[in-house]
This record gives structure tokens, C-alpha cells and sequence, in this order.
């Protein structure tokens, strides 16, 4: 088969971009899923807020779905969802198992919209017993809600960010008895409303600075042990069910067999501005590259995406660009996008007039999000070329598992001849220090 | 429920060996019952090890493992090539990382020659760079064992109890056994000379009912010593020894192309990586000697240790998400070789101390032991029998169902993936639930089918394959 775009992951980032496509006039667009539905994580997540950036309005998660899997389809793009990218056979080529068989799709242009999941237990090696009754916020919720299942008893929850909080309703609604929400930051770091409220209508304390050392139970679980962070004496926490959120990861399979660059701190593909990864044409937007934000935030990474995509099918590509990397130091975890290319110097044939570099694309929403390993109060953001300030942000609070955010204006002084962009903390917006020698 | 009638044999413990040993049983007139306390076979040492398949290239000359396992190990990579059970023959490097490790080299050459592999061979530093670029710095040089393989330890257990159960063979799970009398020969011995046997016939309390049965097969592994005082035996003790194992990410696949040994210590073989049959990467085991039989728990220092290990032989792991982390029991005694006893007169068989060599020399172990109770009067009279059973392929280096145009033209179900991580359809599910040996649970059908298995362990399918589960589980 043979299309003008593939996209992989029919989650908010690639339904927003097929429709996007579909309206730019881009052809043949194919949006593939692997699960049985389009639609992605918010099919599972029957809370509000969904909307609110992209659509303008507040909906549930299904609805939020299933408006942009009718969108989509209105807009023209085919939508199969059950369908499976297994791997590539050309730079933009795959292999594609569905019930119709095994396929080829062959595409100008691919976008990665596979969005990320949960690092279960095991792979944050929690050492113990293996039984039942341990799960990811993900699991919980199709278990509740799309499978009905209850889960009477007690239930412990790791985490205490926004998707935990969203976990203890879940468990509540499955009639569980939530003790805890453990963490091993100092606060909490939802809204404190989130927090409050939890203490008040489900009495489910947040204990902070709290480190999960053990689990407990041979054919099915009967507690935990937990510790302060960092040792102490550790007690033993009974409970029937453990539920593990956020610590991210993205869902960078494809991207891996790909042989594209990867970003260190988002562990996605590295992507420029445009979502543009080191490989021509292939393009990645969502949660792949930003581990984890709002369904609207990837939405609209992937309008962004498409528009790009869309303007790199309908016409010539500059001949010499630079792919400058955009680093950041500690307690900076990551950045997206991460990558700035800017067109070298005129190209002597080719669109004619030009005198200089074409400047590079500004970031989706005209901003960068940042991830910070831990609390700052009023600090300052800046960004550094080979010591030369290019940006710094107006002081705010740095929360740990909440987005941060850069405005973007800056990309278009980026050298395309010098060293990586360095983004990183300048303690209480003083002075510039220089970068690298920001206190970690 | 008491079984009518008096078995011939009665095999207690269905893991590797026991259900070995009964697929061999199979082939002769001979009615057999395979006992398990578990609800599943090969669910204790069996299923949590480093899944290689050895040469036996280490072992100890002249000694009786070295020679079931030389044997089994031909047997059983024939027989997985009959039963479609994943097998790679990756080979293996014996790695050393100081002079004292390079000097054992030639002496673990020189071994593995006197046990019958006779293609190693030396490998210089600059030589195991290039087939292993990867490695960490500090590699001396290595000894290359070209048969070492790796299998999969599920299908294993599963092909052996499908082709016993096929042929006749009763396989009774979820039943342990309490106690074992024998009567004295002049009554009840049957019909195979109770004039020559004292012992006549055993009655084997289990917590289902009582069997009797002719001759009685102790392949209980971990609880083989308990088995052995039932029948008034006390030769050795088992001594759990508890290794604890990683399993990498298949993005970590690239980095190795072989089993990566190191020099091996008069205690243990030592921690290893190696790839797995399912493209993941494994790195360990751990020894630690334990009191609980049962106590299969992952500790804080034994992962630490690993991940310090893995580290230095191959620190691109440092940079792989980790998928599983488990532990297994070797079931090892006071004795260094095998504990395997035929009592002519009690008509009974010790099969014991099969401390980690167990899945490679099932075969031979199987064999050597039911010759050993054919010489003790056992009648052995061979029938014809279906032979190995064709096994769901479940290992990554061949064609899986997802893969394979032809057979999802056949039946759609094989195209739909349930199982992301680790690519397993609904048909795939559905033929486990169906097959001769059903899985009593979700543990079952991830050793059957691999779903449940991969990096997200349940985000994405857990509560969909939960529900085919409960749906299509047997009554």
C-alpha cells in the first residue's frame, strides 16, 4: 500500500494530526492503532478536562476520543485501528499486521505518535514477592473502566502527581480503600486542591519523602514494606492492591528500530522544532516526545507536526541544515523539543532571493517543555550557546512531574556553527553564571 | 478420589525431569500417573533459571551429570527441533577479566575437551572485541564454546507432559504428596514377580485421595529429600539455593551476539548474560543458599549485585529498561553430582540433586532412568506413540503468527495482536486455552503464549487478556 502519510498511533497527537493533514491537503493519509478502538489513553480515563487547549471545551476521555476519531474520519484520513506497525523494511516504509493479514505501507512521510506508558514495578526494580494485585495506573484503569472490574480491599499508590491522584479516584470508584499515596519527593506535587481534596473526601493521607522497599505476598499480595527515602527502619503497610504511577517512558519501539537519534533526558526521538526527528521525513509528536503531558499539549504537537509535514510534501527542502542539540543540565531532567535546525547559509541554486538563513521554526504553542528532578522556588530558566545567553525565563515554581515552561523566541539566535544549546537553573534569577557551573 | 486400580508408575513432581521421565515412561505398556502439587507443570525450578541450554562443557569429567547431560543435551536439541521448541545456538564465550581468570583458561579448555566438546577454542582479546563490541573494557581473552545454546524453558516441561498425557499417561495437579506406604511383597504386588520383590505395593497419600502403584519415581526437586524420607531414604538434603536474574529490554537484544560467561568459581558458575529465546537479554544468576523451600523473592542486594555485574561486561545494559526481575531455586544438596538411585527392592527411584544442569539433560536423565528401572525389573515393552507433539512457537527468531501471511489468511485471529509488547494474538491465546494442557492461570498462559511477558508487564493488555482469560478458561 501506498499512502502520502503514515501515522503510527491513533492516540490525541496523531488524530489531531490527521485531521490537520486531511485540511492542508496533504493526500492519502493512513492513521493506524494497535489497539482494538482509535483514540488512545483518554478512551480509559473517564474524568473531565479534556479539551480545554485544542478543542475549547472541557469533556470526559471518551468523548474527548471519540470526537477526534469522527473528526478524523470526517476529515477524510483513514483511521484502522487493530492494526499493528511490527517494523520497517525502508526509512519510510513499515510492516503492518491486522486481521486483513500482513502489509506493506510505503509513505512520503511518517509521523510517530506512540505515546508513552508507565514504568511498572519491575522495571523500577522493587524487590519482593511477585503476586497479583500490582498494576500501573494504566492497567487500573481499563481494569475499572473499560472491564468493570471492582477491587474491594485496601490499595497503596505510588506516586503523588497528577496521574495518582486520577489513580485514587479510580480505586474509589472500583470500591478499593485507599491507605496512601506514597512519595519520595519532599511534597506532593499535584494541585493542592487535588491534595486536599483527597484528605478530605477519601481520607487518604500523602506521604512524602517515602521510599517503597518491598513487596509482600506469594500468591497475592499482602502489603509492602516502605522506609524514609534514603534508609531508615522500614514498616510493613498491609494493603491488596498497588498501583504505580507516572515515571514515564515513551513507547519508543518504533522509533528505536528506526535507528533514529534518541534524546537522552525524554529517552523519545530527538526532534527539532518542526517535530522533525534526525531522520528527513520522519516526524514525531505526542507523548513519545514529551513523557507525559496533557492530551490537549500532545494534540496539539501533533497539529504542529502535520502542518510541517504538510509544508515538507508540498515543497523544497533547504539543502544544508544543521541540527544543533539543545542540552539541559540538573536538575533539568529534559526538554522538547530538543533539537534546532537552522539552514546554513544560502544555498547558491535553489530558491532564489534568499540572502540568509531561513530562521528556525518556532516550537508548537511558540514554547518548550521542560521536566525539573526537583522543587525550585522562583527560579529562573536560562539558555546558554558556548556561554553566550540567549534567553532567560521570568521567575516561577519548578515542581517535579509538572510541566515547565520556556517561550521560544530565542531559536532564531542559535549558531548553526556552534556547540549544543544548554538550558539550565539560574538560582533565584541573579546574575548570569556561566553554564555548567549551575548548582545542581 | 482414590484412583482405581494399581499403577505401574507413579512420578512425583512434574517439573523438567518428572514430565522427561514420563514422556519416556510413554513409550512402553506401562500405565503411568504424574503427580504435581502445583497447578501447573513446571512451575518450581523449572521454569525461573537461565534457560540454556548446555553442552556440559564445565562439568565434572567422568561424573554421572557429565554424562546424562552430554547426552540429554543431543536428545533434546533434537527433540525441540521435532516438537517446534525455540532453541538458538548462539554459543558461548568464557570471559576473562584478570590474569589469575586468564590463567584458568587453558584449564577450562582442557575440560571441556575431556567432556566431549571438542570445538572450543581459544579467543584472544582483540578477536572478542570484534564479535562482541559491546563488552566492557579490561577482557583478556576467552574460551568459545560453540554448542552452547538457549531454549525455552516453558515449552519444554509442556511438549514432555503433552506427548506423556497423549499417550496415556494421568496427570494429576494441584495434588501433593503426603506420604507413601509400601506394603510387604506376599500380598497386593501385582503380577511383575511379587515373588522376587519384597516391597509390593505403594500407596501414595496425596492431599486428592490415595494411589497405588507398582514402582514410584521421587522427581520432586525441591521437596525430593521430603519425597526420599517417605520412603525410609536420607542420603543427602536439599539446600535451596536461591539465584535471583534481570531480564533487559529486547532493545537490548543488539548488544550481545552470545552467552557471555565468566570463569567459574568452586561455588558458582557466576553471573552471566546471555540472550534469551524471546529476544530479551538475562543477566545473572545470584547463589545464595536460603532455609525456604518457597522463598523465590528478589532482594535489594542481589539486584544491586547484578546490576553491578552487568555493568562491567556489558555497560550499554546500564542504559535498557528493565522488563522482569525474578528469582529461582536450584534445588542443590551436599553433593556435588546428581542424586539418581534405582532400589530394586523397594521398587523405587531417587531422582535428585539435579541442582542446575536439569532442563539440558532432561532427556538423558530420563533416559538413564528408565533403563536403570527396566534393569530392576520394571517390564519395558515398547508401543508406538504419537512422538513429540507439535508446540505453539513461541521463541523470536523464527516465524510467530503475527508474522506469517498464510496463516492469518487461514484464520484472522492470528492478526489480532491482544499482547503488544511481546506480539501475541487472540488465536494464539485461544489455541493455549484449548490445547491438552490448559493454563490454570495468567502465569500459565504467559509461560504458554508470552503475553503478559513484555516491557509494559499489563499497561496496555493486562485487563483485555484478563478477560479472554476468564472467558476462555476451562471449567
Amino acid at each position: 500500500m501506498k499512502v502520502d502519510v503514515l501515522i503510527a498511533g491513533a492516540g490525541p497527537a496523531g488524530l489531531a494530526a490527521a485531521v490537520e493533514l486531511r485540511r492542508a491537503g496533504a493526500g492519502r493519509v493512513l492513521l493506524v492503532d494497535r489497539e482494538a478502538a482509535a483514540g488512545g489513553v483518554p478512551r480509559h480515563c473517564l474524568h473531565t478536562g479534556y479539551g480545554l487547549r485544542d478543542l475549547h471545551r472541557l469533556l470526559d476521555g471518551p468523548a474527548y476520543a471519540r470526537r477526534y476519531v469522527a473528526a478524523a474520519a470526517a476529515a477524510g484520513a483513514e483511521v484502522r485501528a487493530g492494526s499493528t506497525v511490527t517494523g520497517w523494511t525502508g526509512m519510510h516504509a513499515v510492516t503492518m499486521t491486522s486481521a486483513q493479514g500482513v502489509e506493506t505501507v510505503e509513505a512520503a512521510a511518517v509521523l510517530l505518535a506512540t505515546g508513552c506508558r508507565e514504568r511498572p514495578r519491575t522495571a523500577r526494580l522493587i524487590p519482593g514477592d511477585r503476586p497479583p494485585g500490582v498494576m500501573t495506573t494504566g492497567e487500573l484503569q481499563q481494569r475499572v473502566y473499560l472491564g468493570g472490574q471492582r477491587l474491594p480491599g485496601r490499595a497503596l499508590i505510588v506516586g503523588a502527581e497528577h496521574v495518582s491522584f486520577s489513580a485514587l479516584v479510580t480505586l474509589a470508584h472500583a470500591g478499593a480503600e485507599v491507605v496512601a499515596l506514597v512519595t519520595e519527593q519532599a511534597k506532593q506535587q499535584s494541585y493542592p486542591a487535588f491534595a486536599a481534596a483527597a484528605g478530605l473526601r477519601w481520607h487518604a493521607p500523602v506521604w512524602t519523602s517515602t521510599t517503597v522497599r518491598r513487596v509482600v505476598g506469594r500468591d497475592r499480595l499482602t502489603g509492602v514494606e516502605v522506609a524514609a527515602t534514603g534508609g531508615g527502619a522500614a514498616r510493613f503497610v498491609p494493603c491488596d492492591t498497588l498501583v504505580f504511577t507516572g515515571d514515564w517512558i515513551p513507547d519508543h519501539e518504533l522509533a528505536r528500530l528506526a535507528g533514529l537519534a534518541i534524546d537522552p533526558g525524554t529517552r523519545g526521538p530527538a526532534v527539532d522544532t518542526a517535530l522533525e526527528t534526525s531522520v528527513p521525513l520522519v516526524f514525531a509528536a505526542g507523548n513519545l516526545v514529551h513523557a507525559a503531558e496533557t492530551a490537549d499539549v500532545a494534540a496539539l504537537g501533533g497539529r504542529h507536526a502535520a502542518r510541517h509535514i504538510a509544508a515538507a510534501l508540498g515543497g523544497s527542502r533547504p539543502a544544508d541544515a544543521a541540527r544543533v542539540a539543545i542540552e539541559v543540565l540538573p536538575p533539568l531532567g529534559w526538554i522538547c523539543p530538543n533539537v534546532i535546525t537552522v539552514t546554513a547559509a544560502p544555498a547558491g541554486r535553489g530558491q532564489a532571493g534568499r540572502g540568509q538563513a531561513a530562521p528556525p521554526a518556532m516550537p508548537p504553542r511558540g514554547r518548550f517543555v521542560l521536566r525539573c528532578g526537583a522543587f525550585r522556588r522562583l527560579a529562573r530558566v536560562e539558555v546558554r550557546q558556548d556561554g553566550r545567553l540567549l534567553a532567560r525565563s521570568r521567575p516561577s515554581s519548578l515542581v517535579p512531574n509538572r510541566p515547565v515552561r520556556l517561550a521560544g523566541g530565542w531559536v532564531s539566535q542559535v549558531d548553526p556553527g556552534g556547540g549544543p544549546v544548554q538550558v539550565a537553573v539560574a538560582d533565584g534569577g541573579g546574575p548570569a553564571t556561566p553554564a555548567g557551573r549551575m548548582e545542581p | 478420589m482414590t484412583e482405581v486400580g494399581v499403577a505401574d508408575v507413579v512420578i512425583i513432581g512434574a517439573g523438567v525431569v518428572g514430565t522427561a521421565i514420563a514422556r519416556t515412561l510413554a513409550g512402553y505398556e506401562l500405565s503411568c500417573v504424574l503427580v504435581e502439587a502445583a497447578a501447573d507443570v513446571g512451575t518450581g525450578t523449572t521454569k525461573a533459571n537461565t534457560a540454556i541450554l548446555h553442552t556440559g562443557f564445565d562439568t565434572v569429567p567422568g561424573s554421572l551429570e557429565s554424562r546424562l547431560l552430554r547426552r540429554g543435551s543431543g536428545l533434546l536439541h533434537d527433540y525441540a527441533r521435532r516438537a517446534g521448541i525455540p532453541v538458538e545456538r548462539t554459543g558461548a564465550l568464557v570471559i576473562a577479566w584478570s590474569d589469575e581468570q586468564e590463567a584458568a583458561l587453558p584449564g577450562i579448555e582442557d575440560k571441556a575437551r575431556r567432556n566431549g566438546c571438542t570445538d572450543v577454542r581459544r579467543v584472544a582479546a582483540a578477536d572478542l572485541y570484534r564479535a562482541e563490541p559491546q563488552l566492557g573494557p579490561g577482557a583478556r581473552g576467552a574460551v568459545e564454546i560453540p554448542g552452547e545454546s538457549i531454549i525455552c524453558p516453558w515449552t519444554t516441561p509442556l511438549a514432555y507432559a503433552t506427548e506423556a498425557v497423549r499417550a496415556g499417561v494421568r496427570l494429576r495437579l494441584r495434588t501433593r504428596v503426603t506420604g507413601v506406604r509400601t506394603d510387604a511383597g506376599d500380598h497386593g504386588a501385582g503380577d511383575h514377580g511379587a515373588g522376587e520383590h519384597p516391597a509390593g505395593e505403594h500407596q501414595v497419600a496425596t492431599t486428592r485421595g490415595v494411589l497405588r502403584c507398582r514402582w514410584l519415581v521421587n522427581a520432586a526437586g525441591l521437596e525430593s529429600d521430603h519425597v526420599d524420607a517417605m520412603l525410609g531414604g536420607g542420603g543427602f538434603t536439599i539446600a535451596p539455593r536461591r539465584g535471583e536474574l534481570i531480564v533487559f529490554d529486547k532493545l537490548a537484544r543488539p548488544l550481545l551476539r552470545s552467552i557471555l560467561l565468566p570463569v567459574p568459581t568452586a561455588r558458582t558458575k557466576g553471573v552471566l548474560v546471555a540472550p534469551t529465546v524471546y529476544g530479551n537479554v538475562l543477566l545473572g544468576p545470584t547463589a545464595e543458599d536460603v532455609a525456604d523451600r518457597a522463598d523465590t523473592a528478589t532482594t535489594p542486594a542481589g539486584l544491586a549485585a547484578l546490576l553491578g555485574a552487568g555493568g562491567q561486561i556489558l555497560p550499554g545494559l546500564a542504559a535498557e529498561e528493565v522488563t522482569a526481575a525474578y528469582a529461582g531455586l536450584r534445588a542443590a544438596t551436599e553433593h556435588r553430582d546428581y542424586q539418581i538411585r534405582v532400589d530394586e527392592r523397594r521398587r523405587y527411584a531417587c531422582v535428585a540433586g539435579i541442582r542446575s544442569t536439569g532442563l539440558s539433560a532432561s532427556l538423558g536423565i530420563a533416559e538413564h532412568v528408565v533403563g536403570q528401572l527396566g534393569e530392576a525389573g520394571l517390564p519395558l515393552r515398547e508401543r508406538e506413540t504419537a512422538g513429540p507433539p507439535e508446540m505453539p512457537y513461541i521463541g523470536q527468531a523464527g516465524v510467530r503468527p503475527y508474522q506469517d501471511a498464510v496463516r492469518i489468511a487461514a484464520d484472522p485471529e492470528y492478526g489480532v495482536i491482544v499482547c503488544h509488547c511481546e506480539r501475541v494474538t487472540r488465536g494464539e491465546i485461544r489455541d493455549a486455552l484449548d490445547s491438552p494442557l490448559p493454563p490454570a492461570d495468567l502465569d500459565g498462559l504467559r509461560r504458554r503464549t508470552r503475553v503478559l511477558n513484555g516491557r509494559c508487564q499489563g499497561f496496555y493488555c493486562a485487563a483485555a487478556v484478563s478477560g479472554l482469560f476468564a472467558a476462555g478458561k476451562p471449567a
